[in-house]
């Protein structure tokens, strides 16, 4: 689990001024992108077994190639956009330390790379207009119009919030 | 033709090396686990040199090299004893089992190929 | 040509942690009064091996563990110093320091450096007490860690110039540098004295150990090539006090060609290697063999004489030894192979089944009349999937002795904490179960252990005055019974108290009454948070109870159940399925959703009469089947779903059976019957309650596999089904 804060990126990997990677998506109407070496890879929304008793934004699970992960809808635990699947629907399937998972979103734009300036630090809460809490905000990339709200992917998706770890009991 | 040697240990971390330098050295090696396992090795296959350790279960260095030298094979087969000291009783004891000679344990890679060439080329 | 030996580290890890288990496997069997010569020569194996091991891999503190370890256990297997229960627990100590050791190497583990000393502190006064002359005592001078040269893994060589000291301190810091590498100490003037170290260690840790006894500004350090063999000869040369062993040598006189010139006249024993012939009459010799490879397997008169008598009854006694142990982590007959492979070999395997059952799905539609041989191969491909996937299963079958083999020295230290006298004893160590049931089941059976030691069994002088023998009996089993395997942990102690239990389940708003049986009062223990412990002792109450303990069991499909009489003891059994990845199931629908009941539980299906149906105020329905009331569950509550029948009379109801207890379970209909391969949840996801499982479907969608005893607990207990 990274434990990177919300503090500027570039404090942290870049010493050489490469850029990182990143994976650009759409929820409602803002841009996000996370890390890319978390996404395995991206799927349709398809044959989704529900599990009974779990909060809504956690779908259910689905079969990866022979293995059982569970798909969440960001756009129904941060409530933003509309939560519509069809055949556009697509799934970026993560891989966080070994965890697969997988998350829905409305729609994948491109890979983009931001070099370090093109960072900035995350503003408190609010500004964003996203409901994320500032503790999973990595920073906003800004590349000419665009605007990136940067995500710990890792963070996030570890955090008892999305429940979708087990807690280890004593 | 490449030669081969009988490299018999019951560590596999050793045998492992000892195998992996000879071989870089050009050699064909056959490993064995101990002394039992050594001697089977042996009978199926005519090696150039042979290589063992000592202190091994089921049947120790001392033993085979003296069962080796029973078969016609391996009269004068060059055997060296992989040997953790060089004390007095070892040596004489080596000689009169039949050995050729000693090497001391722990020995680098070069050292051992230095004097496997000594004695194969 | 350099050759890498690094990538060989690994293996040793691997090897040198078999060999410390092995030794203490070894130790704890011993019979100090009575030792086994075998036995004995076993145990000096190991740390000779380790020993070796350690030294050509460079890992110089294991190896100046090992090699007094070793020295002692020479003396000891040569009948020169006596074995007492004060060296075996001296040489398991030693043990638990190089595990530590290793694990520092290994992992980047923290190694307490002062356990390390006081280990080699006990071990040194073990070997002080019979030898005239101790093979490791400090030099006064100046302190040899590594009397074999190990420049095999490379290493720094810095020269520490020291302020004029005391000739004590100058020893100190040669004492606690040593223990970073091999060092020495050689004169500067004829007042001061610099120490050569060759070490693996930093110059920063040099410099923080120097300021324990120095000012760090007084010292002047520098950095030296490494030397050669041959230079470090001559530098051992000059240190009169110490023999050198460093390369190589010949034990008859000379070649010409092979002595160098003048002063570099290095023996055997500097070389570290010797011939006994003149080299050139060994490759005359060696070429003469050239020829005649045929008669290898006929041994010529093996001359019986030339045997030392001892050695023959010692291969004899070895040979008719069981030879269960492979040699030190290495057996001719079999390979290593990762977890993953097979692993991936077993998904691989569940895919074929689940292909095979579409295939034969699909085949039930044809007419068997004018496809018979295609159904015949059909079923020849079914009974060849069944083997392949038995046959692949069973590799990850290993014997239940990986789980029991940890306990006896766990045991051992627990009952002198407590200051208990327990006897360990197991049975079935050969029994085999899945791999990954092994691993999860030797925490819930270590606390089962630690419970009877601590609370079962009780104080020798409180035994013998129940006329109970002083030590106590824990035992350890596993069984196959059906398809199950039962592991039980029993213990002839004191026995559950009925009443403690019963006063306690009160106390925590549990409903119970007197009128309960044993058997469920004793099953009241698993309720969370219960503890009738009167001290809550770090060994076994340590927060993770007996709840945990059971639904760690019944994560893995398997139930626990206690025997205990009061003053007798206590006997906790543990049932687990055999295989845990393929599993007959019941395919049934409700509403749009289809999930699995493994078939185990189910005992048989109808559909009800309505009169049959009867709500019970507050307690939910029944339903009549033959003469008895069972609990009626619906599905559609339980996992809110919209059904296509709300009345059970138009649906299906499935009874289940767990344990002797039944519930009816009420859904919209049946699919079928077929074999699934089982998925769990929690590696990507967690536990979800009343789900035990999940498995892919021919069509590649998911189904939940049902977690029967818990819906049949859920309907007993009038609490919500699941949370």
């Amino acid at each position: 689990m990274s434990m990177t804060s919300t503090s500027n990126l570039a404090a942290s990997k870049d010493a050489e001024g490469e850029g990182r990677e990143f994976l650009a998506f759409t929820l409602g109407s803002e841009e996000y992108g996370i890390d890319i070496h978390k996404v395995q890879e991206i799927r349709g929304y398809e044959q989704v077994t529900r599990i009974a008793n779990a909060p809504a934004f956690i779908k259910g699970v689905i079969n990866l190639r022979g293995i059982i992960i569970p798909v969440v809808d960001m756009r129904i635990k941060f409530k933003l956009g509309t939560p519509v699947y069809d055949q556009f629907t697509v799934v970026i399937i993560l891989n966080i330390g070994g965890r697969v998972m997988g998350m829905v979103v409305d729609s994948v734009s491109d890979v983009t790379t931001l070099s370090a300036d093109e960072i900035k630090p995350a503003p408190e809460m609010g500004d964003t207009g996203a409901s994320f809490n500032a503790e999973f905000l990595m920073g906003l990339g800004i590349v000419g119009e665009r605007m990136l709200i940067l995500i710990d992917i890792d963070r996030l998706m570890s955090s008892s919030e999305m429940g979708l770890t087990e807690k280890i009991a004593a | 033709m490449a030669k081969t040697i009988l490299a018999v240990d019951d560590s596999s971390s050793l045998r492992q090396m000892v195998a992996f330098s000879l071989k870089a050295a050009g050699y064909q090696v056959v490993e064995a686990v101990d002394g039992q396992d050594g001697f089977d090795k042996a009978k199926l296959q005519a090696v150039d040199l042979v290589l063992t350790d000592q202190n091994m279960p089921r049947m120790d260095g001392l033993a085979l090299i003296k069962l080796l030298r029973g078969l016609p094979a391996y009269q004068k087969t060059p055997i060296l004893m992989l040997t953790t000291e060089s004390s007095d009783e070892m040596k004489s004891k080596g000689r009169a089992a039949g050995a050729n000679g000693w090497l001391v344990k722990p020995f680098d890679p070069q050292r051992l190929i230095e004097v496997v060439k000594k004695v194969i080329g | 040509m350099s050759i890498d030996i690094s990538q060989f580290f690994k293996v040793f890890f691997d090897e040198a942690e078999e060999l410390l288990a092995e030794m203490e496997k070894l130790l704890l069997a011993v019979d100090v009064a009575a030792p086994d010569a075998e036995d004995l020569n076993a145990i000096f194996r190991t740390a000779h091996s380790v020993k070796g091991g350690a030294s050509t891999f460079g890992l110089n503190d294991m190896s100046e563990v090992t090699h007094i370890l070793e020295s002692l256990l020479d003396r000891i297997r040569r009948g020169e110093m006596a074995l007492t229960a004060v060296h075996v627990d001296a040489f398991l100590a030693a043990k638990d320091i190089l595990k530590m050791q290793l694990d520092g190497h290994r992992n980047g583990a923290a190694v307490d450096q002062d356990a390390v000393a006081n280990v080699r502190m006990m071990l040194q006064e073990l070997s002080a007490d019979v030898a005239p002359m101790p093979p490791v005592q400090p030099a006064p001078a100046f302190v040899q860690t590594e009397v074999r040269a190990s420049f095999a893994a490379g290493g720094r060589r810095f020269k520490i110039e020291l302020p004029v000291v005391e000739q004590q301190d100058i020893n100190a810091l040669a004492a606690e540098l040593g223990l970073l590498g091999r060092i020495s100490v050689t004169p500067i003037d004829a007042s001061r004295h610099a120490l050569i170290l060759t070490t693996h260690e930093s110059l920063d840790d040099i410099i923080a150990i120097c300021s324990f006894v120095l000012d760090p500004d007084e010292l002047k350090i520098f950095e030296a090539p490494a030397l050669t063999p041959e230079q470090r000869a001559i530098e051992d040369a000059a240190r009169a006090a110490v023999e050198a062993e460093l390369g190589y040598g010949f034990f008859d006189p000379l070649e010409p060609d092979e002595v160098t010139q003048e002063a570099v006249e290095l023996s055997d024993d500097e070389r570290g290697y010797g011939f006994f012939q003149p080299i050139e009459q060994i490759r005359a010799a060696a070429e003469s063999v050239a020829t005649a490879p045929a008669s290898i397997a006929m041994p010529v008169a093996v001359r019986p004489e030339a045997l030392d008598v001892s050695e023959v009854a010692a291969e004899k006694k070895a040979a008719a030894r069981k030879d269960d142990k492979p040699a030190a982590g290495s057996d001719a007959g079999s390979i290593r192979v990762s977890i993953e492979k097979v692993d991936q070999l077993i998904n691989l395997i569940g895919e074929l089944v689940i292909t095979q059952a579409m295939i034969e799905q699909r085949s039930d539609n044809l007419d068997p009349m004018l496809h018979q041989r295609l159904l015949g191969s059909i079923s020849q491909l079914t009974r060849n999937t069944r083997d392949l996937q038995e046959a692949v299963m069973s590799i990850r079958m290993m014997p239940m002795d990986f789980v029991f083999s940890r306990f006896p020295r766990m045991v051992r230290d627990l009952a002198a904490k407590l200051g208990k006298k327990v006897d360990f004893i197991t049975n079935g160590a050969a029994t085999e179960l899945d791999k990954g049931l092994i691993e999860r089941i030797v925490d819930p059976l270590t606390h089962l252990v630690r419970n009877s030691i601590d609370h079962g069994i009780e104080m020798p002088a409180t035994r013998i005055a129940a006329g109970k023998s002083e030590s106590g009996r824990l035992f350890l089993s596993a069984a196959h019974q059906g398809g199950n395997i039962i592991i039980e942990v029993a213990d002839d102690g004191g026995g559950l108290n009925r009443e403690r239990i019963l006063d306690k389940a009160r106390q925590n708003g549990l409903a119970v009454s007197d009128s309960m049986t044993d058997a469920d009062v004793w099953q009241l223990i698993f309720a969370p948070g219960f503890s009738t412990a009167e001290t809550v002792t770090d060994v076994s109450g340590r927060g993770v109870g007996m709840d945990v303990v059971k639904r760690n069991i019944a994560a893995m499909g398997g139930t626990v159940d206690i025997r205990s009489a009061r003053g007798f003891g206590t006997t906790i059994s543990i049932s687990l399925p055999l295989t845990l990845a393929i599993l007959d199931g019941m395919s049934i629908r409700c509403g749009d959703e289809v999930y699995i009941l493994p078939l185990g539980f189910v005992v048989e299906s109808l559909q009800p009469a309505s009169e049959d149906v009867k709500d019970i105020a507050n307690r939910g329905r029944v339903v009549k089947v033959r003469g008895e009331y069972l609990p009626l569950v619906a599905m559609h509550q339980l996992f809110d779903i919209v059904p296509k029948f709300t009345a059970p009379s138009e649906g299906i109801i499935v009874i289940l059976e767990v344990d002797g207890r039944k519930a009816a379970l009420f859904i919209d209909e049946l699919v079928g019957q077929q074999q699934v391969v089982v998925k769990n949840l929690e590696s990507n996801y967690r536990k979800v309650s009343g789900i035990s499982g999940a498995t892919i479907l021919g069509d590649g969608g998911v189904s939940l596999i049902l977690d029967v005893p818990a819906l049949l607990r859920a309907t007993r207990m009038d609490e919500p089904a699941l949370t």
